[in-house]
């Protein structure tokens, strides 16, 4: 991993994760909304030892901006050997389960233009028939709770997409990660009130940058007890799980 | 997010917030403080304070922690500008390598550039250096009637002033560029001294204080005779042969206690006890000794969280500064020893005579003594008072960012100038030590 590319860029998790690249002195390109921010980070990268830091500002679930996205990408880092998509969104459930654009818009900035990326620079890993596409889903994707199953369906739905995209590209060496977090401090989460307690972001981060420097695993649980939590609620039956409190 | 349990360092006393909002970029300090009501919000760093100079009891704070981007460094003239919630320990991370350190580091590198500068923090080389604000050349500052100031010695000097050791009261700090001392390596030759009375420690202290840029004492306040401790001196030293870089990471073996202690575990015997072990291992260190900078600066850090060592109910740092006289010092010790109270930790420097900028800084000529007490309710809080009373009486002061009980008269007798300082108060801005020693 020496060339990176990170759709997102500015979230809390993505930076921690960018930090810990510029340590180890490696190539970033940089896809946010703000070109103001975008700078400061880049500066920020610089001196913490990134080698280079190329920065682009997009709005990724702008479709018709895909395109110069993908352009500044094959033309800034042609090389490019591990792509990270980060961005998403927490739209409140319970105004946007009972508002139909509410809901739409959660479901295509977070699945949607998501998948329609992923497709195009899979292209890219194919032809080079190398490197790593890494994507951050969530916990939340695996099961539908009451609390936020609009953006669990999103991510849920991406990781679907990720898993499929796994099989096809395994057999030309290219990996996949399908990266699933527990809930972490960051500014997505700020409004809920058990907040302070959720996993800060440099410990999701050191897990991500671990996982993306090995071969495996296919998929990450972090902080790591997500892994075993998920396990049973994957296998609880749904008359159970309809019933279990919120907590 | 909403209230939540903010603890300040020392867990006492316990308050909740109505609100603890997040910045995590510069641009969002404006609308916040727009948007706050009168004497609402206060910001915050990394909650190190150990009282309430840091919380805000039924109002609102304002963590600042990740504000914490590098914005530019300059490795040959040494100076660094980053954000205000970059943390000592990431400064040092980036610096060292570059064989450059802060001119000033406190007992801990786990707090930000913002609360260094907001406490006009001091480190064990006060003597030389002074306090943190003469390093400081300038710095971005939100106010609700000025959201882009920037202030230095040369512009806004009277908000320069007041901000340093201003107590978050002045405005947000956004930004800082502050001066870096070049040193030859990442490691400290140090030397271990031990004393057995407070005449020793002063005349010892002397002595090296003219050779080492860094100087500390510890001692132990419960020996029966007189202050029985060990001098620790030290200077920047490149690492020796056989040791390539030394240890810029930060990350040595870090301890965690999982929950707060019982109260019972610390009390007199066991407090003897612990005094006697520390002081058995230091005596036994060799004399001379080369040292990674982290184990020298920050020996606390090495477990996480100490300050749950001291229970649910937390504990109290005094911390004064009084004349450089035996009979001082030794009115306070007998007044511990005899309450039966003991403090594990207790800190001894001198303070050398370099002014600070800041017009409420606590660092003066003198002496400076900083005991921890475990909190047991009115009785320690009236071993508080009593050690008040002396300090007061030789014209002492005590030290806002280690305090969460001195009465209003205490705050004004120690910083006389104070008034001076209130034209520069931000009107959204406050917190539950001001205004308890402002009466308000
Ligand atoms: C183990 C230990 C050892 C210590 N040793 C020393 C020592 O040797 N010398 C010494 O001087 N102190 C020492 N301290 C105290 C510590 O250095 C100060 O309390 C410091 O101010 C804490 O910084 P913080 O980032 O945690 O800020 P906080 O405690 O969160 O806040 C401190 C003050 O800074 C203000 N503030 C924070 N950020 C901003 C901002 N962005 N803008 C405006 N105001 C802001 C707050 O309002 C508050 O008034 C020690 C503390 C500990 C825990
Ligand atoms: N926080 C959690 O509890 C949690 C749990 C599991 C998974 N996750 C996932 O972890 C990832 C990182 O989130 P975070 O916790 O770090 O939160 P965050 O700091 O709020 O980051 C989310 C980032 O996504 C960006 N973004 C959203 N939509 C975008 C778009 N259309 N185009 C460009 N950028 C867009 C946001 O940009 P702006 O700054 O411009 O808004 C923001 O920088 C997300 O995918 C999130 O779903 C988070």
């Amino acid at each position: 991993m020496q060339k990176i590319v990170v759709l997102g860029a500015l979230s809390a998790v993505a930076q921690q994760v960018e930090r810990q690249m510029a340590q180890h002195r490696m190539e970033l390109l940089l896809v946010g909304r703000s070109m103001q921010r975008l700078q400061i980070l880049r500066q920020d990268l610089l001196l913490r030892g990134a080698r280079q830091v190329e920065v682009f500002a997009a709005d990724l679930a702008q479709l018709q901006q895909h395109p110069s996205v993908l352009a500044y990408v094959r033309e800034k880092m042609p090389e490019m050997d591990t792509l990270l998509l980060a961005y998403g969104s927490l739209l409140d459930t319970e105004k946007a389960q009972r508002q139909e654009a509410m809901v739409v818009q959660q479901i295509f900035n977070d699945c949607i233009s998501a998948a329609a990326l992923l497709t195009s620079f899979a292209e890219d890993f194919e032809a080079r028939r190398r490197g790593c596409i890494a994507a951050i889903t969530s916990v939340a994707g695996d099961r539908g709770r009451a609390s936020n199953y609009v953006y669990g369906a999103a991510k849920g739905g991406l990781a679907i997409f990720l898993s499929g995209l796994r099989a096809r590209l395994y057999p030309c060496g290219v990996r996949v990660l399908t990266i699933k977090p527990g809930p972490i401090d960051t500014p997505m989460t700020a409004h809920l009130p058990q907040h302070a307690r959720f996993a800060q972001p440099e410990l999701v981060a050191r897990d991500i940058f671990k996982a993306l420097q090995r071969r495996r695993p296919d998929v990450l649980y972090t902080p790591f007890y997500w892994a075993w939590i998920m396990r049973l609620i994957r296998v609880m039956p749904e008359s159970w799980f309809k019933r279990l409190p919120e907590i | 997010m909403p209230g939540g349990d903010y603890l300040s360092w020392g867990r006492y006393p316990r308050v909740r917030h109505r609100q603890v909002y997040r910045l995590s970029w510069q641009d969002q300090a404006a609308p916040r403080l727009a948007a706050a009501a009168a004497e609402s919000l206060l910001p915050t760093g990394l909650q190190r304070s150990y009282g309430d100079s840091c919380l805000n009891a039924g109002r609102d704070l304002l963590s600042c922690r990740r504000l914490d981007r590098i914005l530019a460094a300059d490795f040959e003239q040494g100076w660094l500008r980053c954000e205000a919630g970059t943390t000592l320990a990431e400064i040092l991370a980036v610096t060292v390598p570059h064989n450059w350190f802060l001119p000033v580091v406190p007992g801990t590198q786990q707090i930000t550039l913002g609360g260094a500068i907001a406490n006009d923090i001091h480190g064990k080389n006060h003597h030389r250096a002074g306090s943190f604000g003469r390093h400081v050349r300038q710095f971005g500052l939100c106010r609700s009637d000025a959201p882009a100031l920037v202030c230095s010695p040369a512009q806004n000097a009277e908000l320069y002033r007041a901000t340093i050791g201003g107590l978050g009261l002045t405005g947000i700090i956004l930004w800082a560029e502050i001066e870096l001392k070049p040193i030859p390596g990442p490691g400290m030759d140090v030397n271990t001294m031990p004393f057995n009375s407070l005449e020793q420690f002063l005349e010892l202290n002397a002595q090296q204080d003219r050779d080492h840029e860094y100087t500390v004492a510890w001692f132990d306040c419960l020996a029966p005779a007189d202050a029985r401790g060990v001098l620790f001196s030290g200077n920047h030293s490149p690492a020796p042969a056989g040791r390539t870089r030394g240890e810029a990471k930060p990350a040595e073996r870090q301890w965690k206690i999982p929950f707060p202690l019982p109260q019972w575990w610390l009390n007199a015997g066991t407090i003897r006890l612990l005094n006697a072990a520390y002081r058995l291992r230091q005596r036994r260190r060799p004399r001379q000794a080369w040292l990674p900078y982290a184990p020298f600066f920050f020996p606390l850090d090495q477990v996480v969280n100490w300050n749950l060592g001291y229970g649910r109910a937390g504990f109290l740092q005094y911390q004064c500064r009084i004349p450089e006289r035996l009979e001082v010092c030794h009115e306070l010790l007998r007044t511990i020893a005899r309450s039966g109270r003991g403090s594990f930790l207790a800190v001894l420097k001198k303070f050398g005579d370099l002014a600070s900028p800041g017009l409420l800084s606590f660092p003066q000529p003198g002496l400076t003594l900083a005991l921890d007490f475990p909190m047991r309710g009115q009785a320690t809080l009236e071993l508080l008072a009593a050690l008040d009373r002396i300090v007061f009486r030789y014209g002492g002061g005590l030290y806002p960012a280690k305090d969460a009980r001195m009465p209003a008269e205490a705050f004004q007798r120690s910083f006389p100038g104070w008034r001076e300082f209130l034209p520069y108060l931000d009107p959204k801005l406050s917190s539950s030590f001001w205004r308890r020693v402002t009466g308000a």
